[in-house]
């Protein structure tokens, strides 16, 4: 009897001292972090284009703080979900398509015979890359264009395309070696040519 | 004096195949009928075209300006007239189209009068460096930064030690080889510029010891011209190793510095020319020519006449394989540069550029594709032949796992891209193609994330402007509605002011009035009431008298009250009225 | 014109991982040699078999994995496995313990792992581990040197050997011929000193020479390799000092007790393991300061627990745990790179 008393008794002891310690250690190293918040905004491509059903990256941020699902975000694709499946300690998913799919970078462009001058798209810009006045030509600023595409919408005479970037010289990127195609079991394909993936 | 030669990690030493172009002189290039001059030739800004379609230039004519600081100008190789500006393939590792301006010859070779400096001595520093940015002038040794940048390192930066790459390190290349071999005077005369704008104290000549022509030459040049003792210049001799000549190698082979990572060799005291570079100074400031022509090494075993040629920049890579009777059948594999760094291209219309000093025209035994990449073994032959001293197979994995920031914390951008390590790799992995991958990458995701970062910005300006603006407007509102209401006020007040005073008084004194009314009513009864008793001689009527003397108090009270609140006339009669009768009494 | 475009370099050294394992399964022959010498047939019918079974192995590991065939037999990988445990266990092993053996080498610690350049930990230790704690009484009944017999050759023929491998058919001369090797001769001496084990045991005092000699043989294919550049000398001579040292300091306090420092880099598997197994680079850490940190390491296990362990010898035991730290090892080990005022070390920047 007295042996499971001291059994109980030394467990007992045990569990007080590590809590007290715990406790203490909660206390004394709490890591003091950027709020989650600021640092999902901070992944997220704030192309401000709404697609995930929140009105810019911002609400999106603290929706996903909230619980929100990491995939809803189209323009920054899977790197985006994987950057903040690893922020958040989740399991990258993909990307949901029913809130868009991944596409290339665009930028919009004002097809400006055709503009009427009617701002709407102005109004529409979320980072003011819209250049003009009631009943003068608009025009896109390129470098400040996200290619959220919400200017495409409003037009009423249908001038805005989205167009992909071009690639320069200046912008290339060099492709990553193509997997040794060869490893596969049927022995052909030799040497590794660079692939055109523009 | 012998100067020390310290050495650097590393380094390997593939077959060095410059003696198959070394066996003629320069001879100078053939006159193509048109040349394609790309834009941007060098790092930095593209230049800004000063001419346009249909426009007759002539040899030597500035035909595009630097835009921006770091930048380079674009003259033109020959007379002739511009018949297109435009896209057009130029010699990039991404095989793309770039701005071109296209120059048809008019076989008259025309020049423009030479402008010559007479003396450069007289000149204040700014304008000589200016002269040479004007000149178009940027290294010839392969990177192409833009000259005058550099020199104006001695504005901010104390140069002790000006090194002037003749290594030549890559295998093929002999164009600093034979420019030595012929032209070592020019090379010092473009070098006594170059310290009389540094002012360096102590100035060294790097080469590789299989150049023994060379720094015969060049040693004979120094002897005769004194510069030796005069600007205090080592020629000192160094192991064949590639890459010696790597600007960082060089400097820690002749200086044993090492320059911090992320920094320029200027931040240690040094400034890195290369021969060709001071060549093209000197024909710059002491006879005018601005950089339109440069020695390029045509060779491989695709070409039947292996050699070096003065060749006008713009001329497309064909004509150069021609005049080195090139073999169409064997060719395989077209590279400008060295085989170690240099780029393939897949068209022979690309026109040679400022820093193209080499063209290999190889046969498929020559340089045949690498086998396919076998697993890595871990064997760290790369790590020891890394002149970055980095660890190759551990940046491979994390490229390869697209692991970018442990990439990076191994130092990735430190990694010079000299090749070292794919050429020993015995799993034949093409690891530089790895690292550029994930440098790009990662440069990407950086420009990427600035602009995302620059869209917030102005993102939230917008917002807040927007947020600003509605509550202006609800300020606005707000404003005018309480106006409105003021006004409403004021005028209500002036209405009703007096009247409104009046009627609260008249009802106070009319609830006075009632109370003393009340007061003399109750002290009647008492009295009546006191009397009857008195009549009857009934018990209690002391306490009668009393309650009736209560009330005369009360009532007297509730008279003054009324009197004192304006009450008049009734009561002032009335009061000595009640008095009268209780004296009576 | 039909020109390609690839990635700089051009040129390549003809250097192959196939050419690396040829010189390492080179630079075995002196030691195969040696064994044949002195121990018998045993020895080439084990490699050959545990060739055959490598490659079968690899083989069927590939096509499950579908993977080329022809591209990855032929980088030799699989051989020198197979040769190197092929030297590992006792000649007269039952051909079941090198089937085994061999199974675990190539397919659980190899292609399990991803195959040549993933695996953790040498495929031959992990094989010789396994065999040594799951059959104990097959791998430790060693054959004795044929220079203690004399006529061991015309005993053991090739036809009995063969018999005895295969069919599990015992010959008489089994029991003549096989015995505890020097190290466990050493361990299990009960209450004498070394001195006196030395001149009790045949197996030491005639016989040490042979396992003095295939360590020899070890020892000339290490320096053949390390003359090709196939390694660098890191790691072995880290390991054989550190044992060396170590076996000296103890031997210099109590030298009735403990074995001499030529014994420990003489017998025993300690030569092979400083040569081809602690040199093994995929499973080895990377850099020159790692490599030693590496032997070191090795060199000190394989003297504790041979000493103070439960098994007479501790190669494998060793090297199986240093595989595990390298990763770590290689973490705190990069090479200071050039312009850098000091190593980056760590998974992460400080600050």
């Amino acid at each position: 009897m007295s042996t499971i008393l001291t059994a109980v008794l030394a467990l007992l002891l045990l569990a007080a001292a590590f809590g007290l310690l715990l406790g203490y250690a909660a206390v004394r190293f709490r890591v003091e972090g950027d709020p989650i918040v600021e640092q999902i905004d901070a992944i997220l491509p704030q192309t401000q284009c709404g697609q995930c059903g929140y009105p810019g990256c911002k609400p999106y941020a603290e929706a996903i703080s909230n619980g929100d699902a990491i995939n809803k975000c189209p323009p920054g694709g899977q790197a985006t979900i994987d950057a903040l499946a690893d922020l958040l300690d989740l399991e990258p998913i993909p990307l949901d398509s029913e809130h868009g799919e991944e596409k290339p970078k665009t930028v919009a462009y004002i097809r400006e015979d055709e503009c009427i001058g009617c701002t709407k798209c102005i109004q529409a810009c979320p980072v003011d890359a819209i250049l003009g006045a009631a009943k003068q030509m608009h025009t896109v600023i390129i470098s400040e264009c996200t290619g959220c595409d919400l200017c495409v919408e409003p037009c009423p005479v249908d001038c805005i395309d989205m167009i992909p970037l071009p690639v320069t010289p200046n912008n290339w990127r060099w492709p990553a070696p193509v997997s040794d195609p060869s490893l596969i079991l049927t022995d052909r394909g030799r040497g590794h040519l660079m692939q055109e993936s523009a | 004096m012998m100067v020390k030669v310290y050495n650097f990690h590393g380094g390997i030493h593939p077959p060095d195949n410059k003696k198959h172009s070394t066996r003629s002189p320069i001879r100078p290039a053939p006159l193509p009928d048109r040349l394609i001059l790309p834009l941007q030739q060098h790092i930095g800004h593209p230049a800004t075209p000063l001419v346009a379609v249909g426009d007759c230039v002539l040899k030597g004519q500035k035909i595009a300006e630097p835009a921006g600081r770091i930048s380079a100008a674009v003259h033109a190789p020959t007379s002739g007239r511009i018949s297109y500006i435009g896209p057009h393939p130029i010699p990039h590792a991404s095989g793309l189209e770039a701005d071109t301006i296209v120059l048809d010859s008019d076989g008259k070779d025309e020049w423009i009068t030479h402008q010559p400096i007479s003396d450069y001595r007289q000149m204040k520093k700014s304008e000589l460096i200016d002269f040479i940015r004007e000149a178009g002038i940027a290294g010839l040794g392969g990177a192409g930064f833009p000259t005058d940048v550099k020199l104006h390192l001695g504005d901010d930066h104390i140069v002790n030690t000006l090194i002037i790459n003749a290594a030549e390190c890559e295998p093929y290349i002999t164009a600093d080889d034979m420019l030595l071999r012929e032209r070592a005077d020019q090379v010092l005369s473009g070098i006594e510029i170059l310290a009389h704008l540094l002012q360096p104290s102590h100035i060294l000549i790097g080469i590789e010891d299989n150049k023994a022509h060379a720094i015969r030459s060049l040693s004979d040049a120094l002897q005769q011209t004194q510069l030796k003792t005069k600007l205090n210049i080592d020629l000192v001799v160094v192991p064949t190793k590639y890459p010696s000549g790597g600007e960082k190698q060089l400097i820690k082979l002749l200086t044993n510095v090492e320059v911090p990572s992320g920094k320029i060799p200027a931040d240690v005291g040094i400034v890195c020319q290369n021969v060709g570079t001071a060549a093209a100074i000197h024909r710059a400031v002491h006879l005018g020519e601005p950089l339109i022509s440069r020695i390029v090494t045509v060779t491989g075993e695709a070409v039947g006449h292996p050699q070096n040629l003065e060749v006008l920049i713009g001329t497309p890579f064909e004509t150069l394989l021609q005049a080195s009777e090139v073999d169409h059948n064997r060719l395989f594999r077209l590279v400008m540069g060295g085989p170690m760094m240099g780029i393939s291209v897949e068209n022979d219309q690309i026109p040679v550029i400022k820093t193209t000093n080499c063209i290999i025209a190889a046969t498929y035994d020559e340089m045949p594709p690498a086998p396919p990449a076998q697993p890595c073994i871990r064997c760290g032959m790369c790590e020891q032949v890394c002149p970055a001293e980095l660890l190759p197979q551990q940046l491979y994995w994390f490229a390869k796992g697209r692991e970018f920031d442990k990439a990076r914390h191994h130092n990735l951008f430190d990694c010079i891209e000299c090749g070292a390590c794919a050429y020993v790799c015995p799993s034949s992995i093409p690891l530089v193609q790895h690292y550029r991958f994930a440098k790009s990458e990662i440069r990407n995701e950086e420009a990427e994330q600035k602009k995302a970062d620059h869209a917030r910005i102005r993102f939230e300006a917008r917002q807040a402007r927007l947020e600003r603006e509605l509550a202006e407007k609800e300020q606005k509102r707000k404003e005018r509605a309480e106006a409105a209401a003021k006004q409403q006020l004021l005028r209500q007040r002036a209405e009703d002011a007096k009247p409104a005073a009046e009627q609260s008084n008249e009802a106070e004194l009319k609830q006075l009035k009632t109370a003393a009314a009340i007061a003399r009513t109750k002290l009647k009864k008492a009295r009546d009431a006191l009397k009857n008793a008195e009549d009857k001689g009934q018990e209690g009527i002391e306490k009668m008298q009393e309650t009736v003397k209560d009330l005369e108090l009360k009532a007297e009270q509730a008279h003054n009250a009324w009197i004192s609140a304006g009450g008049e006339d009734p009561a002032a009669k009335a009061s000595p009225s009640i008095q009268q009768e209780t004296e009576s009494l | 014109m039909s020109l390609i475009r690839l990635s700089s370099p051009h040129v390549f050294k003809a250097n192959t991982s196939a050419a690396v394992m040829q010189q390492v399964l080179l630079a075995t022959l002196p030691a195969i040699f040696a064994m044949t010498l002195f121990f018998g047939w045993g020895t080439l019918i084990q490699i050959t078999l545990a060739m055959l079974l490598a490659l079968s192995f690899e083989a069927i590991c590939l096509l499950l994995r579908k993977r080329s065939l022809r591209f990855f037999l032929t980088d030799g990988s699989a051989l020198v496995t197979a040769v190197l445990l092929g030297l590992a266990i006792p000649p007269f092993a039952p051909w079941w313990v090198m089937a085994v053996g061999i199974f675990s080498a190539i397919v659980l610690a190899k292609h399990l792992y991803g195959g040549l350049g993933n695996n953790p930990f040498n495929p031959a230790m992990v094989a010789y581990a396994l065999l040594l704690i799951s059959f104990p009484v097959e791998m430790t009944r060693w054959t004795l040197p044929f220079v203690i017999q004399g006529d061991g050759w015309q005993v053991a023929s090739f036809a009995d050997t063969l018999r005895l491998i295969f069919m599990g058919m015992e010959p008489v001369w089994l029991d003549t011929l096989t015995g505890a090797t020097p190290l466990d001769v050493l361990k299990n001496r009960g209450g004498m000193t070394t001195e006196e084990v030395w001149r009790s045991s045949a197996v030491l005092s005639q016989g040490v020479f042979a396992w003095y000699a295939v360590s020899g043989a070890y020892l000339m294919g290490g320096i053949y390799l390390l003359y090709r550049k196939i390694f660098t000398w890191h790691a072995p001579v880290a390991m054989l000092a550190t044992l060396f040292i170590m076996a000296s300091l103890v031997y210099g306090i109590d030298p009735y007790n403990y074995a001499d420092p030529f014994v420990h880099l003489g017998v025993g598997a300690t030569m092979m393991g400083a040569f081809f197994i602690a040199t093994d680079p995929v499973s080895c850490a990377t850099s020159n300061k790692g490599k030693i940190i590496f032997g070191i390491g090795a060199g000190l296990l394989v003297y504790i627990i041979r000493t103070w362990g439960n098994y007479p010898d501790a190669v494998a035991f060793a090297i199986l745990l240093m595989n595990l730290a390298a990763p770590f090892i290689d973490l705190y080990t990069q090479p200071r790179s050039y312009g850098h005022a000091r190593a980056r070390v760590g998974i992460k920047d400080k600050g």
